[in-house]
């Protein structure tokens, strides 16, 4: 029995009372490419909208004032939940745009002699700034390689992460794989060579215990809609005197400090990088997501996915065919489980437990070069979160056999 | 059900047994075509003769409808002249987006009115689309050569 009481919880998520394609119970096994919304985060935007709603930072009157004061609770926080520190926690519309800042803020510091490392297990979003990186500064780009179990190859360590790395810039759990990275040698090797560590903590934010501090990382990206909060809101955190230190990357309003008709110079972070009226009502929903996740508590929430997990995995690999890709055990692994399943492709798969009411993702999830290393041109992948408990996994296990013998007729 | 509607047999039969897929060694193009949304991927290769198709050939990796639907459209085209397949090319691209509301002519489409369930599914018609719009590149390409 799972310490949590996952039919109350299911209670908070008005989207469980709706049924799928005619009827049937919704299954939802995509939180890994966004999750679903308790009723408190809905109503934190609703009320903003409905209450509190003018733009924060900016006007003299009352309802500014409620504004700023809701965005800067949301701030405080996001800054608890993450061990940080207030000034320490920047607003992006998306991890993707987290991502892209840091990228774009490390151009002018970055030079062709320079290298930045990366994995061959990352999401596009965190591969495609790096790459694009390099090709504006002219260093070079390496990368960890991915073995056959879906682990970070550290054999060679020594010869990726050099005297000349800037940046290594890594996923901390794998949206593919459910690979949790080793960070501790990486991050020590990263720091002695004078690296910063950044961390795409999507998939890891949401699922499990985090403190930066402890992780001695030095910028961390997530983003809000995977954490049972809404679209149109990332955050990223970074070492103060590291935001101090970058140039900020959009422009415009509120992120300056003096602007004549040929210069501007910067307010302090974490406001150099949130030009533009933010998105208050969605910052204010991350803060009642992360309030709510916090109720719920995130050890009983890591402890439930990994119970969760070694089940999800004990009934795929009973299925013959099916062949799991990433780790087959949970040590260092999350509730993400991708597969193949005889020669039936993911996007037939998909559909048929679609018709089921059962919600998977198919594809190669953004990680293109990573299924690609693997050997498979698509995957089916379930991920599991705090509100899936073994019903849907048998509900999905039932699926796939049930897609065996449909696709085998005639 | 929509399903049954989707994955009729007719495409299970083409995806089992894939009509012209196998590359021929001449042609006239050769065009690479993916779909970056599920990573489905095709090479056509064609050849013409007086205006017609007198070649296709083609090899990749997708789900059933992308697969059948190349099979199918292979059928079709072969040894028809590129103004008759245009014709048939506009008529599939039709059905494909008629949101399940047109059935498809049989006279001209033959096999291909069976994917027209593929129409009521919106993030499959691109499954459905992938050789059909290799093919139409790679006549484009051989006429202009």
């Amino acid at each position: 029995m799972s310490e949590l009481d996952v039919a109350k919880i299911r209670k908070d998520f008005p989207i469980f009372t709706r049924t799928i394609r005619d009827g049937k119970k919704l299954v939802y096994l995509d939180s890994g490419a966004t999750s679903q919304k308790p009723q408190s985060v809905i109503d934190a935007e609703v009320n903003f909208y409905s209450k509190n709603n003018a733009a924060a930072h900016r006007g003299a009157h009352q309802l500014a004032e409620e504004a700023t004061e809701a965005m800067e609770s949301a701030r405080q926080i996001v800054a608890e939940f993450l061990g940080g520190e207030v000034d320490e926690i920047v607003f992006t519309k998306s991890a993707t745009e987290s991502l892209n800042l840091l990228a774009y803020s490390y151009t002018s510091l970055i030079t062709k002699d320079d290298s930045i490392v990366v994995t061959e297990m990352e999401h596009h979003a965190n591969l495609i700034p790096w790459q694009q990186l390099a090709e504006r500064t002219g260093a070079t780009l390496k990368w960890f390689e991915v073995d056959t179990d879906g682990r970070l190859d550290l054999s060679s360590i020594d010869t990726v992460i050099t005297e000349d790395t800037k940046i290594v810039a890594l996923t901390h759990q794998s949206n593919v794989l459910g690979t949790i990275n080793p960070l501790e040698a990486i991050v020590a090797r990263a720091h002695e060579v004078g690296a910063v560590v950044i961390l795409d903590a999507c998939q890891s934010v949401p699922h499990m215990p985090m403190h930066v501090a402890d992780l001695n990382i030095d910028f961390l990206a997530f983003s809000g809609h995977k954490a049972v909060g809404p679209t149109g809101v990332g955050v990223l955190w970074g070492r103060s005197e590291l935001l101090e230190m970058l140039p900020p990357f959009l422009f415009g309003g509120s992120m300056i400090e003096t602007v004549t008709m040929t210069s501007a110079t910067w307010a302090p972070a974490p406001r150099k990088f949130e030009a533009g009226v933010p998105n208050m009502a969605q910052i204010v929903g991350l803060g009642a997501a992360l309030n709510y996740l916090s109720t719920i508590g995130m050890e009983k929430i890591y402890r439930h996915e990994v119970k969760l997990g070694a089940y999800l995995i004990e009934r795929l690999s009973s299925i013959e065919g099916l062949r799991i890709v990433g780790p087959h055990h949970m040590e260092s692994r999350g509730g993400t489980v991708s597969f193949t399943f005889g020669d039936i492709h993911p996007h037939d798969l998909g559909q048929y437990l679609d018709a089921q009411g059962i919600a998977v993702r198919t594809g190669h999830h953004c990680a293109w070069p990573l299924t690609r290393k693997l050997g498979v041109a698509a995957t089916t992948r379930a991920s599991l979160y705090f509100y899936n408990d073994e019903s849907d996994v048998d509900a999905l296990i039932e699926g796939i056999i049930g897609a065996k013998k449909y696709f085998g007729r005639s | 059900m929509e399903l049954d509607a989707l994955y009729q047999e007719v495409i299970l039969d083409h995806y089992k047994h894939p009509q012209h897929k196998g590359l021929l060694s001449t042609y006239d193009a050769q065009v690479h075509h993916v779909n970056p949304s599920c990573g489905d991927e095709i090479t056509l290769n064609i050849a013409l003769n007086n205006g017609s198709i007198s070649s296709l050939s083609w090899d990749g990796v997708g789900c059933s409808i992308s697969q059948a639907s190349v099979s199918i459209m292979s059928d079709l085209v072969i040894g028809k002249s590129i103004d008759e397949a245009r014709v048939i090319l506009d008529n599939f691209v039709e059905l494909m987006q008629s949101k399940g509301l047109k059935t498809g002519d049989p006279e001209i489409l033959e096999d291909a009115v069976s994917l027209a369930g593929v129409s009521k599914f919106p993030a499959r018609i691109k499954c459905a689309l992938l050789g059909w719009m290799a093919y139409k590149d790679a006549v484009l390409s051989a006429s202009t050569k």
